[in-house]
C-alpha cells in the first residue's frame, strides 16, 4: 500500500528541491535593499498595528478585483483538465471561447492602465 | 446513539436556556445597549448570568429528584457526515452540573462586583465607551463556558473551549491601547497575544487527541468513547490521554505551559477573577474529570499528569514568593492550586479535585476581587491626592507613575479599608488551608488522597507547596495591610462601595462554609459525583490534616516574623532577598522562565520568520521574482506595445482622476452610509417580512 | 452543444461575440460616434437573427434555456429598445462630456443579461441573467463620475441591487431544497407528481422560496415597498441611461416573473395572488400620489415608472388562472410596449431639455416650450396623455387590455384601483402640458438628429398604433409561453 505513495513523495521531494534550490538561486544573485516599511509583516497591504477600521486607497481594490478574476480562472481550469480527455474537442473549444472572453477582459485592462499601479 | 437515558421528566428540557440567556443579555446589550445607562446594561448582563444559575439550580435539582443518572438534552442537528452522528445536546450529569453552578453562581457574582468596579476602571482609564463591551464580553464568556462544560462531546467542549479561550483573549486585551498602569502602549494587547498563542500550542495537543479518537473509535461522544475505550490498545489510550494533558497544561495553566497566566492579569480585575481563578483556567480540570473512563485506563499517563500537577504546585508557589505585584502573587498561586487539582485528577482521586476546584472558585475569586477592591481604593487615594495637589498648585511629586497594584506602595490599609481587609483575612485563611475554612477540608482530601494511594513523591510535593502557599499568603497580609502606608496613595486609600463589597461578602462567607460540601463522614459531594464518576470516599487521616496545618501556621508564622514584625519601610528591599541571595532572583524574576523560553523558542521562531521574509520573501520572491521576472517582462513588453499604440494622453489623464474618483466616491459613500440606503434596504426587509409572514401565518 | 442548443442561443451568442469585439476595437477607435455606430450594428444584426427564429420553439441547454414565442416577442422589444437606447445616448453623452466607448458596450452587456432573462428556464439562469443585466446597469450609472450624483447612484443602485439579488438567490436554494431541482420543468413536474404524497415536495418552503424570488424581481421592476431606490437612482444616473433602465430592466425583469410564475407556480396562487394583488395595488398608489409632489422633472418620471410597474404586475395576479393567463400575458406585453415607446419619448424630450450640471430639469424649465418648439411640446403632450392613459394614445389601448384581462380574472376592485391610481395621474402629468403651454419662459432644447427622430418617431407611433391596435394585441397573443 505504502507504494502507492511513492509518486507523491517524489512530487513533494521535486516540489521542495524546486522552491529550495530556487531560493538559493535568489538569495545568490538576487539584489538586497531593505528598509523598515518593507520589513513589515506582510498583511495583503494593510497596516499591521493600529485601528481596525480605516480608509484604503481604491487603487487597491482594482488590483483585487484583478486578482480574483484571473484567479478564478486558474480555479475553473483545474477540475477542466482532470476531464480534459472525456470532453474531447467540444472542451477544448468551450474553454477556448471562456479563454477569449477573458482575454478581452485582459487587453482590456491592460489598454486601460489597471495593471500599472502609477 | 446516546448511551445515556434521554426524558421528559424535570427541567432538563431546559439545560439550552444555560447557553440562551447570557447570549440574550449580549444580543440585547451589544445591540441595543448603546444609549442604555451603565446601570441597565450592568444588571441586565448579571441578570443573563442569574438566569444561567437559576436554570442551573433546576437542573441540579431535577438531576437529585431523578436520582443523578445522566440526561441528554437534545437541541439541534450538527454535523452529520458518513458514520459521525454530531448534534448540539446537552449532557446533563452531576459532574457537568456541578460546573454549571459554580460558573454560573460565581460569575453572577463577579457581574455584580463589576458594575461597580468597571464603573471606575472605565473613568480612571478615560474611556467610558468601554464599559458596555466589557458586560458583553463577559456574558459571552458564561456562554461559551457552558458550552465547554454542557456540552455532550469532544468536540462540542472544544467549541466552548475555544470560545472561552477567544474571551479570555478579548478580556486581557480588554484594555489593549496600553499597558496595566494606563499608559498607551501594546503591552496589554501582547499579554492577550500571548495567552492566544500559548493555548493554542495546547489546543494543539487537544486536537490531536480529537483526531486520534475520531480514529481509533470513530466517534467523540462521550459515552461511545468511553464505552469502546476499553477495547482499544492501551499505546493509544495513552497518546490520547497525554495528548489532552498538553491541552490541559495550556487551559489550566500548567507547566510547561503556564507562562501565560501571569500576563494575563492585564485584563480587568473581574476577568481575572471569572476567568483566569474560578472558571475557565480549570476546564482542563474538568476535562480530564470528564474523561476519567479513559485515564484510568492507563496507569502511566495518571502518574505523569499527577507529577505534572504537583511539581507546576511547588514551582508556582515559590515564585510567588517573590513577587511585588498584588495580582501576580495571586496569579502564581492560581497556577499552584491548580496543580493540585491536576494532581488530584491525576491520581485519580476526581471527587478530591473537584471539591477543590469549587471551593478554590469561591476562595480565590474573594481574593482577586479583594484585590480589585484594593487597588481601586489606592487608585481613588491617588487621584484625590492629585486633585487636592493640583488644587493648592502643587505639581510636582505625582508626576511619577504610580502603580496602584504594587505592595510596595501599599501598608496600613487594614485602617482605610476595614471591610476589605477582613474579606482578604477570610479569604487567605481558606487559601492557606486553615481550620475550619473551605480550603482546608479540600486540599486535605487531596493530601489525604496522595498519602494513601502511595503518590509519595506527590504528597510530598504538594505538602510543600501548601507550606508556601500559607507564606506567601501572610507575607502579602503583612505587606498589603499592616504596617504603615508606604505611598500617600495608600495613605488615603477609600473604602469601595456596597455593590463591589456585597458580592465579596456572599463569596466569603461561601469560603468560610464551603468545606461543608464534602466533610468527612457525610461525603455530599462525593455521592453527589458517585453518579457520573467512579469514586472511592477519600477519608480524613488525622496525622496528615495536622501536618499540613501545622505547616501553614509555622509559614504564617515565619512571614509574621520576617515581614509583621518589622513592616516594610518604603523604598526598602524585600527582606528575603539578602538571605537567600540568587534564590530569590530567581524566585523574582520568576525563574527566567519567560526569558529561557523566548531564547529556546520565540527567537528561533523569530530567526526563521526573519529568514522567510527577508530572504524567501524579500529578495526571492520580491527582488527576484517579482522586480525582475515579471515586471521586467511586463516593462519590456508594454514597452513594445504601449509605446507604439497606447495615447499616453489617456492613460495619464485616466490616473490623475483616479485621486479625484477616490475623494468623490468615499465623499459618496459617507453620505451613503448616513442613513438612506440602510432604511432603503429597512424597506425591503419589511415588506420581506410581511409578505412571508402572511404566507406563513395565514 | 448540439446544433438545437447553438440555435437556441444563437442572437445571446452573437451579441456577445460582439460586444467582445467591440470593446476591443473600441480601444483603438479614437471617434466614439463610431463605436456608436458599431453597437448599433450588432443590435441590428442581432435583431435580425432573432426575427428569424421566429415561429421556432425548443429546448436547449438540457433545459436551461428555452426559445419560444414570448422569448422572441420581448427580446425583439429588448433590441428595440438598445437601438432607442444607442439613439438617445449618442449626442446625450458627448454633450455631457461622458463620451467613452464603454458606454455602449456596458449597454450591450445588459442587453445580453436581458435576453438571457427572456429565455431563462432554469432559476439559475435566472440569477445569472439577472446578475449580467444588472451589473453593467450599476456601472452604468455612475458613468457620469466624477459627478457625485451619479456616482451615489450607481452606488445605491449596486448596494440595494446587492442586496435583493441575495434574496433571489435564497428564495432559488429554497425552492431546490422544496423540489430538488432548479428547471422550471422539473419543478413543475415535482410540484404535480407528488400532490397529494408525502414526497420530496415540500410547499411551505416552495411558497417561501417563490416569495422571495418575487421579492428580488419586484426591486428590480421597482414594485411599491422596493421601490425606494428607483427615484434616487433615476434621478443621480445619466438620463440617457435612466431612460435604457426604466425601459429594459422593466421588460427583462416582467419577462422572467411572468415565466417563472407561470410555468413552476401555478399551484402557489391561491396563495401569492392576494400577495401580488397588493403589492399591484400598492405600487399603483404609491407611486402616483408621491410623483404628485416632485418638481424635478427625474424625479417624478421616475415615480410614474413606479407606478406603471404596478399596472403591468396586474397582469400577474391571475397567473394561476389558465384560461385568463394568455389574455394577461398578452395584455402585460402589450403594455410593455406602449410603456416601451412612450417612456424613449418622453426620456427624448428629457434630454433635448437637460443642460450641463443637473439644469434644465425642473419641470418649471418646461414654461414656453409650446410656443418655442411647438413640435417637440406636441410630443411631450402626446407622451403625457399615453402616460396618463388618455385617448388617442398607446397608453390608454395598454390600460384597456389590462383592465379587461384582470375583470376576466375576477379582481374588480383592482381595476377600480387602476382607473382611480389613473386618474390621479393625470394630475401631474397633465401639470407638464400646463406648464409647457400656459406658462411664460424661455424653454431651450439641445437639437440633435437622432434624438429628435427618436422623440418624433415615438410621438407618431404612440398615436398611429393606437388607432389600429388590434395587429400588435395579437402579436403579442401569439408570443405564448413554451409550457413544459
Amino acid at each position: 500500500m505504502l507504494l502507492e505513495y511513492i509518486a507523491i513523495g517524489v512530487l513533494l521531494f521535486l516540489a521542495t528541491a524546486v522552491a529550495a534550490i530556487a531560493i538559493f538561486l535568489g538569495e545568490l544573485f538576487g539584489p538586497k535593499r531593505k528598509s523598515d516599511k518593507k520589513a513589515q509583516p506582510y498583511e495583503s497591504g494593510m497596516l499591521p498595528i493600529g485601528p481596525g477600521t480605516r480608509r484604503m486607497p481604491v487603487r487597491f481594490y482594482l488590483i483585487a478585483v484583478l486578482f480574483i478574476l484571473f484567479d478564478i480562472e486558474i480555479v475553473f481550469f483545474l477540475p477542466w483538465a482532470v476531464v480534459f480527455r472525456q470532453l474531447g474537442l467540444f472542451g477544448l473549444i468551450e474553454m477556448i471561447i471562456f479563454i477569449g472572453i477573458l482575454l478581452v477582459g485582459y487587453i482590456y485592462a491592460w489598454k486601460k492602465g489597471a495593471l500599472e499601479w502609477e | 446513539m446516546h448511551l445515556s437515558e434521554t426524558t421528559t421528566t424535570g427541567f432538563f428540557y431546559l439545560a439550552p436556556w444555560i447557553v440562551f440567556f447570557p447570549v440574550i443579555g449580549l444580543l440585547i446589550n451589544a445591540f441595543l445597549g448603546k444609549r442604555f445607562p451603565e446601570k441597565v446594561i450592568g444588571w441586565l448582563a448579571s441578570m443573563a448570568s442569574a438566569g444561567s444559575f437559576v436554570i442551573s439550580v433546576l437542573l441540579a435539582y431535577s438531576l437529585w429528584a431523578s436520582g443523578g443518572h445522566a440526561q441528554s438534552v437534545y437541541v439541534a442537528p450538527w454535523i452529520h457526515i458518513g458514520n459521525l452522528a454530531l448534534d448540539w445536546t446537552f449532557r446533563v450529569d452531576t459532574l457537568s452540573v456541578t460546573m454549571m453552578l459554580v460558573v454560573s453562581g460565581v460569575g453572577t457574582l463577579i457581574h455584580i462586583y463589576a458594575i461597580g468596579y468597571m464603573h471606575e476602571d472605565v473613568r480612571f482609564k478615560h474611556d467610558v465607551g468601554r464599559y458596555r463591551r466589557f458586560f458583553v464580553f463577559l456574558n459571552l464568556f458564561i456562554a461559551a463556558m457552558m458550552i465547554l462544560v454542557g456540552g455532550d462531546s469532544y468536540l462540542m467542549l472544544f467549541v466552548g473551549w475555544e470560545g472561552v479561550g477567544l474571551c479570555s483573549f478579548l478580556l486581557i486585551g480588554f484594555w489593549y491601547d496600553m499597558d496595566t498602569l494606563g499608559r498607551s502602549s501594546w503591552a496589554n494587547s501582547n499579554a492577550a497575544k500571548k495567552a492566544f498563542v500559548t493555548n493554542r500550542i495546547g489546543d494543539f495537543g487537544f486536537l490531536i487527541a480529537g483526531f486520534l479518537m475520531f480514529w481509533y473509535i470513530g466517534s467523540v461522544q462521550f459515552d461511545e468513547v468511553f464505552a469502546m475505550a476499553p477495547g482499544l490498545q492501551s499505546g493509544v489510550i495513552v497518546a490520547i490521554t497525554l495528548f489532552m494533558l498538553i491541552g490541559v497544561t495550556g487551559k489550566s495553566a500548567q507547566i510547561p505551559l503556564y507562562v501565560w497566566l501571569p500576563d494575563a492579569m492585564a485584563g480587568p480585575t473581574p476577568v481575572s477573577a471569572l476567568i483566569h481563578a474560578a472558571t475557565m483556567v480549570t476546564a482542563g480540570v474538568y476535562l480530564i474529570a470528564r474523561s476519567a473512563p479513559l485515564y484510568t485506563l492507563v496507569p502511566e499517563a495518571q502518574f505523569i499528569v499527577a507529577m505534572t500537577g504537583a511539581v507546576t504546585a511547588l514551582f508556582a508557589a515559590t515564585i510567588a514568593v517573590g513577587q511585588y505585584d498584588i495580582k501576580k502573587v495571586l496569579a502564581y498561586s492560581t497556577i499552584s492550586q491548580l496543580g493540585f487539582m491536576v494532581a488530584a485528577v491525576g491520581m485519580g482521586a476526581f471527587v478530591a479535585g473537584m471539591f477543590h476546584l469549587v471551593t478554590h472558585a469561591f476562595f480565590k475569586a474573594l481574593l482577586f476581587l479583594s484585590a480589585g477592591s484594593v487597588i481601586l481604593g489606592l487608585e481613588r487615594g491617588h487621584h484625590h491626592l492629585a486633585k487636592h495637589e493640583a488644587h493648592e498648585g502643587h505639581h510636582e511629586g505625582h508626576e511619577e507613575v504610580f502603580d496602584p497594584g504594587d505592595m510596595r506602595n501599599m501598608g496600613g490599609l487594614r485602617k482605610t479599608m476595614p471591610v476589605t481587609f477582613w474579606l482578604y483575612i477570610i479569604g487567605t485563611l481558606a487559601l492557606a488551608g486553615i481550620f475550619p475554612f473551605a480550603g482546608f477540608w479540600s486540599k486535605d482530601e487531596i493530601l489525604a488522597d496522595a498519602f494513601k494511594e502511595g503518590y509519595t513523591a506527590v504528597y510530598w510535593l504538594l505538602t510543600i507547596a501548601a507550606f508556601f502557599t500559607a507564606f506567601y499568603m501572610g507575607r502579602q497580609i503583612w505587606m498589603v495591610f499592616f504596617g504603615k502606608p508606604r505611598h500617600e496613595a495608600a495613605a488615603h486609600a477609600e473604602e469601595s462601595p456596597l455593590i463591589m463589597t456585597a458580592p465579596l461578602m456572599v463569596l466569603a462567607f461561601l469560603s468560610i462554609v464551603g468545606g461543608a460540601l464534602n466533610l468527612p463522614g457525610l461525603h455530599t459531594l462525593t455521592l453527589w459525583l458517585e453518579h457520573t464518576l467512579e469514586v472511592h470516599a477519600g477519608e480524613f487521616v488525622l496525622s496528615v490534616a495536622l501536618i499540613s496545618t501545622a505547616l501553614a501556621l509555622l509559614a504564617i508564622l515565619i512571614s509574621w516574623l520576617i515581614y509583621g514584625r518589622k513592616p516594610l519601610e518604603a523604598g526598602q528591599p524585600d527582606p528575603l532577598k539578602r538571605p537567600l541571595g540568587f534564590l530569590f532572583t530567581g524566585m523574582e524574576n520568576k525563574w527566567f522562565v519567560d526569558e529561557g523560553y523566548w531564547a529556546v523558542f520565540v527567537n528561533r521562531y523569530v530567526d526563521l520568520a526573519r529568514f522567510l521574509a527577508d530572504v524567501v520573501d524579500w529578495r526571492f520572491w520580491h527582488d527576484w521574482f517579482h522586480e525582475k521576472v515579471i515586471a521586467g517582462t511586463y516593462n519590456w513588453l508594454s514597452h513594445i506595445f504601449l509605446n507604439r499604440y497606447a495615447d499616453q494622453k489617456g492613460i495619464d489623464a485616466f490616473f490623475n482622476g483616479l485621486g479625484e474618483i477616490t475623494r468623490k466616491l468615499s465623499a459618496a459613500t459617507r453620505r451613503v452610509q448616513n442613513g438612506f440606503v440602510r432604511s432603503y434596504a429597512l424597506a425591503v426587509l419589511l415588506g420581506v417580512v410581511s409578505i412571508l409572514g402572511y404566507l406563513i401565518l395565514k | 452543444m448540439t446544433q438545437l442548443d447553438f440555435i437556441t442561443v444563437l442572437p445571446i451568442a452573437f451579441l456577445t461575440f460582439w460586444v467582445c469585439a467591440l470593446l476591443l476595437a473600441d480601444l483603438f477607435i479614437k471617434r466614439k460616434g463610431l463605436t456608436a455606430v458599431l453597437a448599433a450594428v450588432g443590435l441590428a444584426i442581432t435583431l435580425g437573427l432573432t426575427l428569424m427564429q421566429v415561429g421556432r420553439s425548443a429546448l436547449g441547454f438540457n433545459g436551461m434555456l428555452v426559445l419560444d414565442g414570448f422569448s422572441i416577442f420581448v427580446q425583439t422589444l429588448l433590441l428595440l429598445s438598445g437601438l432607442l437606447g444607442i439613439a438617445l445616448a449618442y449626442g446625450y453623452i458627448r454633450r455631457m462630456k461622458i463620451e467613452r466607448g464603454e458606454y455602449y458596450g456596458l449597454l450591450l452587456f445588459s442587453i445580453i443579461g436581458m435576453m438571457l432573462m427572456a429565455q431563462a428556464a432554469d432559476l439559475i439562469m435566472v440569477f445569472l441573467a439577472l446578475e449580467t443585466l444588472s451589473i453593467p446597469l450599476y456601472v452604468l450609472a455612475a458613468f457620469a463620475r466624477p459627478n457625485p450624483d451619479s456616482e451615489e447612484s450607481g452606488l445605491k443602485y449596486f448596494l440595494l441591487g446587492a442586496f435583493a439579488g441575495g434574496f433571489v438567490l435564497y428564495g432559488i436554494a429554497l425552492i431546490y431544497g422544496a423540489t430538488g431541482s432548479t428547471q422550471l420543468a422539473q419543478i413543475i413536474s415535482v410540484v404535480n407528481l407528488s400532490g397529494g404524497f408525502e414526497g420530496i415536495y415540500n410547499p411551505t418552503l416552495m411558497l417561501i422560496g417563490a416569495a422571495l424570488v418575487l421579492v428580488g424581481l419586484g426591486f428590480k421592476v421597482a414594485a411599491v415597498p422596493f421601490h425606494m431606490w428607483t427615484p434616487d437612482v433615476y434621478q443621480g444616473a445619466p438620463t440617457a441611461v435612466t431612460a435604457f433602465m426604466a425601459a429594459g430592466a422593466k421588460i427583462a425583469g416582467f419577462a422572467a416573473l411572468l415565466r417563472v410564475f407561470a410555468l413552476a407556480f401555478p399551484t402557489l396562487s391561491a396563495d401569492l395572488s392576494p400577495v401580488l394583488w397588493v403589492i399591484s395595488a400598492l405600487t399603483m398608489f404609491g407611486g402616483n400620489l408621491i410623483a404628485i409632489s416632485q418638481t424635478n422633472i427625474k424625479r417624478m418620471l421616475a415615480y410614474s415608472s413606479i407606478a406603471h410597474a404596478g399596472y403591468i404586475l396586474m397582469a400577474f395576479v391571475p397567473f394561476g388562472d389558465p384560461k385568463v393567463l394568455p389574455v394577461s400575458v398578452a395584455a402585460g406585453l402589450f403594455y410593455l410596449v406602449a410603456y416601451t415607446l412612450t417612456n424613449f419619448g418622453t426620456w427624448g424630450v428629457v434630454i433635448a431639455l437637460e443642460k450641463a450640471e443637473g439644469k434644465g430639469l425642473e419641470i418649471s424649465d418646461y414654461a414656453g416650450l409650446g410656443r418655442k418648439y411647438p413640435a417637440l411640446a406636441a410630443a411631450m403632450t402626446v407622451f403625457m396623455l399615453s402616460l396618463t392613459g388618455m385617448p388617442p394614445t398607446l397608453g390608454l389601448v395598454g390600460k384597456f387590455y389590462l383592465f379587461r384581462a384582470v375583470l376576466e380574472g375576477g379582481y374588480v376592485w383592482l381595476a377600480v384601483i387602476g382607473v382611480i391610481t389613473s386618474l390621479i395621474s393625470a394630475y401631474y402629468y397633465l401639470r407638464v402640458v400646463v406648464t409647457m403651454y400656459m406658462h411664460e419662459g424661455e424653454a431651450q432644447t439641445e437639437r440633435e438628429f437622432w434624438l429628435g427622430l427618436t422623440t418624433l418617431g415615438a410621438a407618431v407611433l404612440t398615436v398611429l398604433i393606437s388607432l389600429t391596435p388590434q395587429w400588435l394585441f395579437i402579436l403579442a397573443k401569439d408570443a405564448v409561453l413554451m409550457l413544459f
